[in-house]
């Protein structure tokens, strides 16, 4: 019978059934990061437990790190102190530990992919909701939590209840200035902030056919945020050229072998799906949310919803509330409303590819004046090859910060923060009250170029219009 | 391991309305830079529940008379967003027994199970029921009968169920799934034998 890649996957990685009739899934590969790992080792100290299959955890920093300061000890004791305990645990437990002097930390969802440990046809978890990145090479990616955390260091597997699988085709084409990540914001506001309770999503469709890996991490990303636990991408051929010669990918005559493995993970033709959804791509406009969640959103053309023109009580309450917080007016244009602060970063968009479309569009311009502007990449190893293409100068000259590789401003566990009710035109991954750091705080989740165009002319703008996107 | 065999919580509720309340807003990401979750349940609902110079402000847990309630009650969507065991650590450090809400979200509801946590859903006219109930009469005594799936409060009775896979474990004991896990582990490592991913 016809499988898709979620069956397939499950199936390879069951290891049997536990009483209350869930699976114990083997989880072949676990990242964990500073915040949501400490505990879980001290959990495993007091049980009397080890790390089972420590080569198949790999730790890397980034929520925390100060993007402005290298050198330890960091300014924040806590911070330093949570550095100090990953260290600490990957060394007694011999887990690859990704630091900042190996030059290949950086933010855990882009760090998994660039080393090759993020493979087509495996489970991943991490104690990290934007886990289901990983799922654009055709994994099977879940963000777990510290207790679980614990599961998967003592016995490298977890108790899970089977997902449904929804296909989600977005179909034809995208239009100029139209990006992947208003590809997930429009899935998410179609759908909604829980539209994917009990589901993971399975993005395809000639828009994902033709998308690069990183464009499909941008969409895997925030499935979570249309409450689908996991979400991923059928591994095809810009898969596997992606995947090609990096440290962590097979080799020699163990590659083809992988490929050839990896190609049969692949959703069957024909197979069934719990729910299928179809959305046209041209129906997809840059977008931006207006909220406090990134269901929340609008096409940069459409007004701010108005509660009084609500059908439901319900939306409208949510409206009501929202514009509360945001201090937005009901029926007003979203563009033109003015921006105090631009972020460039995130597991979301901190991306070679999302820092060069930035830098292609910036070059000459500047940003506008009173607002701060910051690029954050997501890697050390996305910082250096930004660096070695110039972008970093181009961004510099426009007035943005370039900054080091880190989580930064898209939940401020670091000084990056935003302060009293400033507004954040942000390529990041949450608008939630209070999520930059401050807890008045206003966030509005747009695509990097968008946050550039908000950047260079001081308020809410359409790219498309301030950098003459045609093609 | 023995554990509680969680198969009712009788105490007050209070009412946290609202639907979408996500993680950060249930523990804000500042409060998070630590290394153990002591300690985390007088920051749960903060930003809610604090003024900027840190005194408190109109919000449901701050109301003496609700103050002790074990039973939680909210929306649609609770628990949305961020991973952090740190929400379902505060919430429980708080003083919190249970969870009941119109819905869950995915990891939240898995995060709270593996604690003892039991989250039950109910409609929202019955929630506001209870809500109400509540509000009229703090010192409500209020059970959740995890394993028949109902709430009795004051001579009333609403429906209110744990998923399955979630109620069993709670009324039987086995929540935490380490136990079970670690009897499986010379299972998992034939497995992972036969599964190898990595050059390095």
């Amino acid at each position: 019978m016809a499988k898709s890649l979620f069956e397939k996957v499950w199936a390879a990685h069951a290891v049997g059934t536990l009483a209350n009739g869930q699976t114990q899934l083997l989880i072949g590969t676990h990242l964990i990061h500073e915040v949501t790992s400490p505990q879980a080792f001290g959990m495993l100290r007091d049980l009397g437990l080890k790390v089972a299959m420590p080569h198949r955890t790999f730790a890397t920093v980034d929520h925390i790190v100060p993007t402005d300061q290298l050198v330890e000890p960091y300014r924040d004791p806590l911070a330093q102190a949570m550095m100090e305990e990953l260290r600490r645990n990957c060394a007694e437990s011999g887990i690859t530990f990704f630091d900042r002097a190996t030059g290949k930390q950086g933010i855990v969802h882009i760090v998994g992919p660039e080393q090759g440990i993020t493979q087509p046809g495996t489970t991943i978890a991490c104690g990290d909701s934007h886990t289901s990145t990983h799922g654009a090479f055709g994994a099977v990616a879940f963000g777990i939590g510290t207790t679980q955390i614990r599961d998967v260091l003592a016995t490298q597997t977890m108790a899970l209840g089977k997902l449904k699988v929804r296909r989600i085709n977005v179909r034809g084409s995208l239009r100029p200035g139209v990006y992947a990540k208003d590809v997930i914001l429009h899935i998410i506001r179609v759908l909604g902030v829980n539209g994917g309770t009990g589901y993971a999503y399975e993005y395809g469709g000639e828009v994902f056919d033709r998308f690069s890996m990183e464009e499909r991490m941008t969409v895997c990303n925030m499935s979570i945020e249309g409450g689908a636990r996991a979400g991923y991408v059928n591994p095809d051929q810009i898969t596997f050229d992606y995947l090609r010669g990096r440290p962590y990918a097979p080799q020699g005559a163990a590659w083809d072998a992988a490929v050839e493995r990896w190609r049969g993970f692949a959703s069957d033709p024909g197979c069934p799906y719990d729910d299928v959804i179809n959305i046209d791509a041209a129906d997809i406009a840059p977008t931006v949310t207006w909220g406090i969640n990134p269901g929340q959103g609008i096409a940069i053309t459409d007004s701010i919803p108005d509660p009084a023109r609500a059908t439901a009580a319900d939306e409208r309450a949510s409206i009501e509330e929202a514009l509360a917080y945001m201090k937005l007016r009901p029926g007003a244009a979203i563009k033109g409303t003015r921006i105090d602060v631009a972020f460039i970063g995130s597991c979301t968009n901190g991306r070679l590819s999302d820092f060069r479309e930035v830098a292609r569009y910036v070059r000459g311009r500047r940003v506008a004046p009173g607002v701060k502007a910051i690029a954050v990449p997501g890697s050390q190893i996305v910082a250096l090859q930004c660096e070695r293409e110039g972008i970093d100068h181009v961004l510099r000259h426009a007035g943005f910060e370039w900054r080091a590789a880190g989580c930064s401003m898209c939940l401020a566990m670091n000084p990056d923060k935003l302060v009293g009710d400033q507004l954040c035109a942000s390529s990041s991954n949450r608008n939630f009250k209070g999520r930059q750091g401050s807890p008045t705080g206003r966030t509005l989740l747009m695509s990097p170029l968008m946050v550039a165009a908000a950047a260079v002319t001081g308020s809410v703008a359409d790219a498309r219009e301030v950098f003459a996107v045609h093609s | 391991m023995a554990l509680e065999k969680i198969t009712a919580v009788t105490g007050r509720a209070v009412c946290v309305p609202g639907n979408d309340i996500d993680t950060d807003r249930i523990i804000p990401a500042r409060f998070m830079k630590c290394v153990t979750f002591d300690g985390l349940g007088e920051f749960l609902f903060y930003d809610a529940r604090k003024k900027a110079d840190g005194t408190d402000q109109v919000h449901p847990l701050n109301d003496p008379r609700l103050r002790g309630a074990t039973i939680l009650l909210s929306g649609a969507n609770f628990g949305c967003g961020s991973s952090r065991e740190h929400a379902p650590q505060a919430i429980q450090k708080h003083g919190f027994r249970a969870v009941v809400a119109e819905s869950f979200a995915e990891i939240f509801f898995g995060n709270c199970t593996t604690l003892g946590i039991p989250c039950a859903a109910a409609a929202r006219a019955d929630i506001a029921r209870l809500a109400a109930a509540v509000d009229a009469d703090p010192a409500l005594p209020v059970t959740l009968d995890v394993a028949t799936g109902e709430i009795r409060f004051g001579g009333q009775s609403i429906r209110a169920e744990v998923r399955p896979a979630a109620r069993d474990a709670l009324v039987h004991g086995r929540w935490d799934a380490i136990g079970e896990l670690l009897d499986g582990l010379p299972a998992a490592q034939v497995l992972a034998a036969r599964t190898p991913y990595f050059a390095a």
